[in-house]
């Protein structure tokens, strides 16, 4: 029993699920049980619990991408712009402003918007991998043209559909579920199988170590970071319809606006380095939970959202500081320091 | 045997495109429009972007040293804010442009302290700061907050008449606030070019580990860009409540890639080492001058975006051709 | 006898590294004013660690520095130049982006009494300075429009004006040319007759004898002793470098080794033809056989390490071909190597060799992983099972494979490295510095292995600065010198002496 304690809290993701059940309990005693309560309406479940999850879907699908990219040691933060410009196309299509030939077909206007999403994505990895320009600056290019792009997409207007189908991607239900959350376990499977059944994970953590030593023992680098910036392109694009269906249209200003340091925020609480290396999906999920179960909880309780900014920001920099080598460094100078000081006394 | 190879100076090769460029498109302008060609267009520039030419020098230090500063458009609409707010609660203006000057610095060199001490990334870093401050405004007001100081008020409207001749075309006007940003310039360029602070920055940029070896105080130069950042980016703010008269939390979301993007239009290398603030507020120039054509145009504003996103990747592109030319050139020394 | 001339004096001088690494052991190093003296070793010897505590990149363990009668313990660059220690490396550590005036200036520049900085003052003394070099440029040109020649140059006249007396040159020829070589030796004459004492590191024994006094070498982070240099032949020299006296060598020694000494009829299995890569080797003609042993040697910077890049498609072949099985073919990158049977341990094992965060297994299925694809991954069952195979073959010390390769010993995480390769079934092995750093014990176990691996019909490609261990591991050895072959020797041939000769030049 212990044995099995021990290797179940020495996982990646043990901690941060235990501060998301920490977080949801503080909620559930804050509301005196309000906070658990489940409600079926036409079969539907309704609830606080629910709505973390299905709110949480976006974050957790970007996190599942973002997670790969910063074990790389690099970072994209065009995800809300790719977010912008998915959803700005499958609004446009089911609008029929844009190819009107496909009749506002729902089917055509998310794989499209996938498709442009994987591309956005794959430019992203091939300025990355190829041209070889920092992730910072190779991402920003598109951050600063995405919001634009969709913009001329949707004529600068914010555009509203009309179609059910379309909803149904975020406000949807199956078998009393919420379908984002289907998307997510379809999407998150889908990556977790890919990584755990083939040597991607392993490979990816090698370059994430020591690229020059994983080209040396046969890796092809570009390529691993041509496909991971490409995933979290098709991953941004999938959040951006979840997203737009949510507001039904598209809103090219605000969609996905800021979510990058959300989701750079959920896969550092999932404990990956943000310098690279060894990476947790799971983990990163986790981490995207509790990003977002710390906004629900702190609106909950009446505080404006504007305090949730300023918590995730001081968040963030603990968590970098603490996976600081200078810092641990000093650390540690001070405890013996301090320990001399004790002994010769 | 003196071997000079023939090499573009990357700084000059850019500074020189984005000078022709501005040149091209004024000149486009004025054949296509009525009314374009002026003095007062040419003026205007100045008077719309005098903030983000500001901040735009601020940020070109933190550049120089290979560095990066996305806080400054939060810093910006601090600034905004906490002036409104201060001013609102009966404080000196005087009193409160030096306050929020002072936060200014003191955010800067706490940001500059973490990436230089614990080897934190500066994105991560100001990615932090620019939620920390957008946060904070937001918690002083949610509302946009009016400015009536009379002081604010007079800088506001003040403006000195510029007229080079009879013609209409020949008249402009620039707002007193314009002069805080030729200030600005002035002392940058004096700063970068001859003090030992300056030189010091180049150095870091150019290669830290010599810059070490050379004797120079890489903690004290690195830190010190990043208050500059700040402090640029605060004085931009009370340019930019100048020009609007009023404190918003949510105003100039993005506006650290307008900055960033003059300075790289202006010839600015982000992997550091090489760039100018004069090439800065050219690039600047640059992107009011596409917004007033996109205005002429009555086109979409999102153009505006596009066309700089475009520029900007042109540039970063030519940047890294450059370098790999250079990397060439030197053979494989690292072997 | 020049005691009341001695400029610098470092007695006792320790540093090691973590608890492991040793990199100075008691060593001790004298400098007269007005004399080059040359600082000799091999890689590891300590050489570098010396001039970085002296200039103070690095702080002493234990020791003193005296420097003109007075104790100093610089603790930064800064201390150690005000203090009159300057130094060149072997990188040019200056600024490319700054022009040349301003690269010999920064950090003392000219300036007036509001502290503006006086640009006319600092290009005029400057272009002054250099001319005492015979050097004029455009000073106002960034650095990097210069070659490395000049930049090396800039960089000694920034050092020589800061009032040095002890100047250190790390190196400050592998990157000139003969010509400059020549003016750079000028000048270190014409400094030491102004008093000033150099320390001048090199690997270049013609250069050692051409422009030295006085010669101290090191090995292992031991001191070896300090000679003069026109009383020392060139064997004997590099006999002290290599940690074998050439008087007292004994012929039993070779003789024994080689008694089964036969050459490989193997058939052949790579081959370089003409082989020239940009900046690297210079028409390289090899041929290796299977089960055979070949040995490549030569001092640091000969050419051995770079022969082994371009094999594993690392560095690209400029002209010439590379044939495996006699059929030609074409590496674009170390994966086309490793799918053509081909495997290569680096020399620098922790920055090219392991993967840090990585467990022993993982490190070791790396490479094979990456030889099949993919898709095609090993099994959680077959890795562990290769794990535990090589941990137990190479006698790998670790309580299980799932240890991260970083808490392993030096010569554990070189088996771990062999054991990656191994497990790809390599028919040619390449083996750049496998037993550097590593203790006697785990060596003699990696000199078995390799030979183990000949008997078994692998070609195996052995580089080594340790000519004993390549005598016994080696049936033929080519030996390398500047970037060019300078010999090639066959069974009995092989012995140090031989080796020695042409590895200095031939002469005695």
């Amino acid at each position: 029993m212990k044995e099995k304690w021990n290797k179940l809290s020495q996982k990646k993701a043990f901690w941060p699920v235990v501060i998301f059940l920490v977080i949801l309990l503080f909620n559930g005693i804050m509301t005196g049980g309000e906070f658990f309560s489940l409600s079926i309406v036409d079969g539907h479940l309704y609830g606080r619990l629910i709505d973390i999850f299905r709110n949480g879907s976006k974050l957790m699908i970007l996190a599942a991408g973002m997670t790969m990219v910063l074990a790389t040691g690099g970072t994209d933060i065009s995800v809300g712009s790719v977010m912008a410009i998915s959803g700005a196309i499958a609004c446009s299509i089911v609008n029929g402003n844009i190819l009107p030939g496909l009749h506002g077909n729902v089917a055509a206007a998310v794989v499209l918007s996938i498709l442009a999403g994987t591309l956005c994505g794959f430019w992203n990895g091939f300025l990355v991998a190829k041209v070889k320009i920092q992730p910072i600056v190779a991402t920003m290019i598109l951050l600063v043209a995405g919001r634009g792009i969709a913009q001329l997409i949707t004529k600068g207007k914010i555009i509203t559909v009309n179609s059910d189908a379309y909803y149904f991607i975020n406000g949807g239900y199956i078998l009393g579920l919420p379908f984002p959350l289907f998307i997510v376990i379809f999407l998150v499977g889908l990556l977790l199988l890919f990584v755990s059944r083939t040597s991607f994970g392993l490979f990816l953590e090698s370059v994430g170590c020591n690229a020059k030593a994983s080209k040396f023992a046969g890796i092809k680098v570009d390529r691993m970071l041509l496909a991971i910036y490409t995933i979290s392109g098709a991953f941004a694009a999938v959040a951006g319809l979840i997203e737009s269906s949510g507001i039904k249209g598209a809103d090219c200003n605000n969609a996905g606006l800021n979510i990058e340091l959300d989701a750079i925020l959920a896969v550092a609480i999932g404990g990956t380095n943000l310098m690279g290396g060894r990476f947790s999906i799971p983990a990163s999920i986790a981490g995207a939970l509790i990003v977002q179960s710390i906004t629900t909880t702190v609106l909950a309780q009446g505080v404006p959202a504007a305090y949730i900014r300023v918590l995730k920001a001081i968040l963030i920099i603990v968590i970098c500081l603490s996976q600081s080598k200078e810092f641990k460094g000093m650390l540690a100078a001070h405890k013996t320091a301090k320990k001399r000081k004790a002994v010769e006394e | 045997m003196e071997k000079t190879k023939k090499k573009f100076q990357i700084n000059n090769v850019s500074l020189l495109i984005t000078v022709v460029l501005f040149i091209l498109m004024f000149a486009f302008g004025s054949v296509k429009y009525d009314n374009f060609f002026s003095i007062s267009t040419f003026l205007n520039l100045f008077n719309d972007n005098a903030y983000l030419m500001i901040a735009g020098i601020g940020v070109t230090f933190v550049l120089i040293t290979g560095g990066i500063d996305i806080s400054i458009s939060s810093t910006i609409a601090f600034t905004g804010v906490f002036s409104a707010f201060l001013l609102q609660k009966g404080v000196p203006s005087f009193v409160v442009i030096a306050i929020v000057l002072l936060i200014g610095i003191l955010i800067g060199s706490a940001q500059g302290a973490l990436i230089h001490y614990f080897k934190m990334q500066p994105f991560i870093v100001t990615l932090a700061g620019q939620f920390l401050m957008r946060g904070l405004c937001v918690v002083i007001s949610e509302a946009s907050i009016p400015i009536s100081d009379p002081f604010f008020n007079s800088m506001a409207l003040g403006k000195v008449a510029i007229k080079l001749g009879n013609a209409k075309a020949a008249s402009g006007k620039l707002y007193y606030y314009v002069f805080i940003l030729f200030a600005v310039l002035l002392v940058s360029v004096y700063v970068l070019k001859f003090t030992k602070f300056g030189r010091s920055l180049y150095a870091l940029g150019g290669n830290e580990t010599s810059a070490e070896l050379m004797g120079l105080n890489v903690a004290r130069t690195k830190i010190g860009a990043y208050a500059i950042s700040s402090f640029c980016a605060a004085l931009g703010g009370v340019v930019f409540s100048f020009y609007t008269l009023a404190g918003y939390g949510l105003q100039n979301m993005g506006m650290e890639l307008d900055a960033l993007s003059s300075a790289v239009i202006g010839g600015t290398l982000l992997s550091g080492g090489v760039g100018t603030v004069v090439g800065t507020t050219i690039g600047a120039m640059i992107q009011g001058i596409i917004q007033t054509i996109v205005t002429y145009q009555n086109l979409n504003t999102w153009w505006t975006k596009v066309t700089i996103a475009a520029l900007l990747c042109f540039f970063i592109v030519i940047q890294r051709i450059i370098a790999i030319r250079a990397e060439k050139m030197k053979g494989k020394e690292e072997a | 006898m020049g005691n009341e001339n001695r400029l610098l004096t470092a007695r006792n001088i320790s540093k090691s590294f973590g608890k492991a690494v040793i990199a100075l052991d008691r060593v001790q190093f004298d400098l007269r004013g007005g004399e080059i003296h040359a600082l000799l070793g091999e890689n590891g010897a300590g050489k570098s660690t010396l001039i970085k505590v002296l200039t103070g990149v690095e702080e002493r363990d234990g020791g003193t520095v005296t420097l003109n009668g007075k104790q100093i313990h610089p603790k930064s660059t800064q201390e150690a130049q005000r203090e009159g220690i300057a130094t060149v490396y072997q990188e040019v550590n200056l600024c490319p982006n700054l022009s040349v005036a301003e690269n010999i200036y920064i950090g003392r520049e000219p300036r007036n009494k509001f502290g503006k900085i006086e640009w006319k003052k600092i290009n005029a003394d400057a272009e002054e300075l250099l001319k005492k070099f015979d050097l004029s440029i455009n000073v106002t040109k960034n650095l990097d429009n210069y070659s490395v020649a000049v930049q090396q140059m800039i960089a000694i006249a920034r050092a020589c004006d800061i009032e040095a007396k002890v100047l250190i040159l790390d190196e400050p020829t592998s990157s000139l040319s003969t010509v400059e070589v020549e003016k750079l030796f000028e000048i270190m004459r014409k400094l030491r007759q102004e008093g000033m004492g150099i320390i001048f590191v090199t690997h270049f024994l013609d250069q050692v004898y051409e422009v030295t006094d006085r010669i101290t070498v090191f090995r292992n982070g031991g001191y070896v002793g300090t000679f003069e240099t026109a009383q020392l032949p060139r064997v004997e020299l590099v006999g002290k470098m290599i940690g074998k006296d050439y008087a007292s060598l004994n012929e039993s020694v070779v003789a024994g080794q080689l008694e089964d000494a036969q050459e490989s009829t193997g058939e052949e299995l790579i081959a370089l033809a003409g082989a020239s890569s940009p900046g690297t080797i210079q028409d390289f003609n090899l041929k290796i056989r299977k089960s055979e042993v070949l040995g490549l040697s030569g001092l640091l910077g000969s050419g051995r390490s770079e022969t082994a890049r371009v094999l594993f498609g690392i560095d690209a072949l400029g002209s010439g071909e590379m044939k495996l099985k006699k059929e030609k073919v074409h590496f674009k990158s170390p994966l086309d190597a490793i799918r053509s049977g081909i495997a290569f341990c680096p020399e620098n094992r922790k920055t090219e060799g392991i993967i840090a965060d990585l467990s022993i297994r993982e490190n070791i299925v790396l490479a094979l992983q990456s030889k099949r694809g993919l898709y095609r991954k090993i099994s959680k069952r077959e890795a562990e099972k290769l794990a535990d195979e090589y941990i137990k073959k190479l006698e790998i010390k670790t309580p299980d494979a799932d240890q991260l390769i970083k808490n392993l010993s030096g010569g554990n995480q070189q088996k771990v490295i062999l054991a990656r390769w191994l497990a790809t079934e390599p028919e040619f092995l390449m083996l750049d510095e496998p037993t550097r750093g590593i203790d006697i014990g785990t060596k003699a176990e990696l000199q078995k292995i390799v030979i183990e691996l000949a008997k078994q019909g692998m070609a195996v490609l052995f580089i080594s600065s340790e000519i004993d261990e390549m005598l016994r591991c080696c049936k033929r050895m080519v030996v390398l010198r500047d970037m060019r072959q300078v010999g090639e020797l066959h069974g009995k041939e092989i012995s140090e002496e031989a080796i020695m000769h042409i590895m200095a030049g031939g002469e005695q």
